[in-house]
């Protein structure tokens, strides 16, 4: 029979390092996913993971032992993201003046004779909706990848980002309706 | 009719909108709202369309073996922050000299003489043929020494702007102060007295390290620097360790040789 996490936490906690692998090799997987669907990126997201579990590592003294501990890892991968979103975000806009093409990423959407059908297999989608995504800010993103593809609910959501249930169901709202507004030409039957 | 706003639709469907009913029935006869939602669903589901690169059942190993050497580095960048050269630490050498002096040495005076029992270090879990594993003695309190420079070390160099939580540092000190204990009252029962006088002051640091708050303001951690500082605690304890370092003899060669 496979050992809870709790068991192998607990051992970490005491100094094994070989039960923190074990721990390790359980969550990297998850924390990968959720990590590029936070970032779109790749290489961020092996950043995330890496500092996540660094993090959790640092922290094990802390973890409340009758909390899940793939739930607190969690939290800690989101944090992690939610920082690596931010600082890019702040960077990029340190580094790029504002330009308004680039800002209506609508002027730049392919002609209208392209059916959902035909996008729906080309990468023109996937570059579409990351740009979308991109163009979300870092509490929207983070509201919209929890409730959205991680399936927590509002009140979780909210304490994650450190604000009101309200705030949060705003942020997952703004989300939608931003993505809605950059990808509906793409999904809207041809006239 | 008043058609249903977009964010009641965004919520409606994430199954947080209060009246579902409501909104179901709105939409049953509204074709407006009702091609609204059909492409809020559209959308969403080109948004689920978007890939994930797919990492393999071996990327936890991966993660894993680069995680390690980050606790490597950073176990190993603890103990050598204790060996750069810092000014109070020089400041402190002279004192440290004569400290050298009346610290005496801890581990020879824990072998049992003639006549003396060895009850304290035999409840330590040390066998009490202690004259023949002089070695495994002065490893185990040589890492009690270190354990204990690190916990102090760790907070003597913490230097942050906001608060710092210090929870696991208070862990280990906690940890330690039984230990402490128990070889402070070995040391005073083998009548070396200079010895449990160091020992004394170092708990008496790691219990108040025990019991501080859990999150110290710079100016808390400034007051506790200061004072491990003025104090010269881990210089003493550094010195105390080095010496006992020194006394991890080869098993065989001059086991039972006093300091």
């Amino acid at each position: 029979m496979e050992l809870s996490d709790a068991t192998f936490v607990a051992r970490a906690r005491s100094g094994d390092t070989g039960a923190f692998r074990v721990l390790v090799e359980r969550h990297s997987r998850t924390l990968f996913r959720m990590a590029f669907r936070m970032t779109g990126n790749e290489s961020d997201a092996e950043d995330v993971v890496q500092e996540s579990l660094l993090r959790a590592y640092k922290q094990l003294a802390k973890f409340d032992e009758r909390a899940a501990f793939g739930t607190w890892l969690y939290r800690i991968a989101m944090n992690c993201s939610l920082d690596l979103v931010r600082a890019r975000k702040r960077r990029s806009e340190q580094l790029a003046p504002s330009d308004p093409e680039m800002d209506d990423p609508l002027l730049s959407l392919p002609s209208g004779d392209a059916t959902p059908d035909r996008l729906a297999m080309s990468g023109e989608v996937r570059d579409r909706v990351t740009e979308a995504m991109n163009d979300l800010s870092a509490s929207e993103r983070t509201a919209f990848v929890l409730r959205h593809f991680e399936g927590m609910c509002i009140e979780d959501v909210s304490r994650v980002l450190g604000c009101q249930p309200g705030a949060a169901k705003h942020s997952v709202f703004r989300a939608v309706q931003k993505l809605r507004r950059a990808l509906e030409p793409l999904v809207s039957p041809a006239k | 009719m008043n058609h249903l706003k977009e964010e009641q639709l965004v919520l409606y469907y994430y199954g947080e909108e209060g009246d579902t009913l409501t909104a179901e029935r709105h939409l049953e006869v509204c074709g407006q709202c009702r091609e609204l939602y059909s492409c809020l669903q559209r959308v969403l589901n080109v948004v689920d369309s978007l890939p994930v690169p797919e990492r393999g059942a071996e990327y936890g190993l991966q993660v894993w073996q680069r995680l390690e050497r980050q606790i490597a580095g950073r176990r190993g960048a603890r103990w050598t922050a204790w060996l750069r050269p810092v000014p109070w630490r020089w400041a402190a050498a002279g004192a440290a000299l004569a400290a050298l002096l009346v610290t005496a040495f801890l581990a020879g005076r824990y072998y049992p003489q003639a006549g003396r029992p060895a009850v304290q270090l035999a409840s330590a879990g040390l066998r009490p043929d202690l004259q023949a594993n002089q070695g495994v003695l002065m490893v185990a309190v040589g890492d009690y020494l270190d354990r204990s420079q690190m916990v102090l070390i760790e907070l003597a160099n913490a230097n942050p702007k906001a608060g710092l939580d210090i929870s696991a540092e208070q862990a280990r000190a906690g940890d330690l102060v039984s230990e402490t204990r128990l070889y402070r009252q070995t040391a005073a029962h083998t009548g070396d007295t200079a010895v449990a006088s160091v020992l004394d002051e170092l708990e008496r640091v790691l219990l108040d390290i025990t019991h501080a708050p859990s999150e110290l303001t710079p100016e808390q951690l400034a007051t506790l620097r200061n004072r491990l500082e003025a104090e010269g605690i881990l210089f003493k304890i550094r010195v105390l360790g080095s010496n006992v370092r020194n006394q991890e003899l080869p098993a065989g060669t001059t086991a039972g040789q006093k300091l």
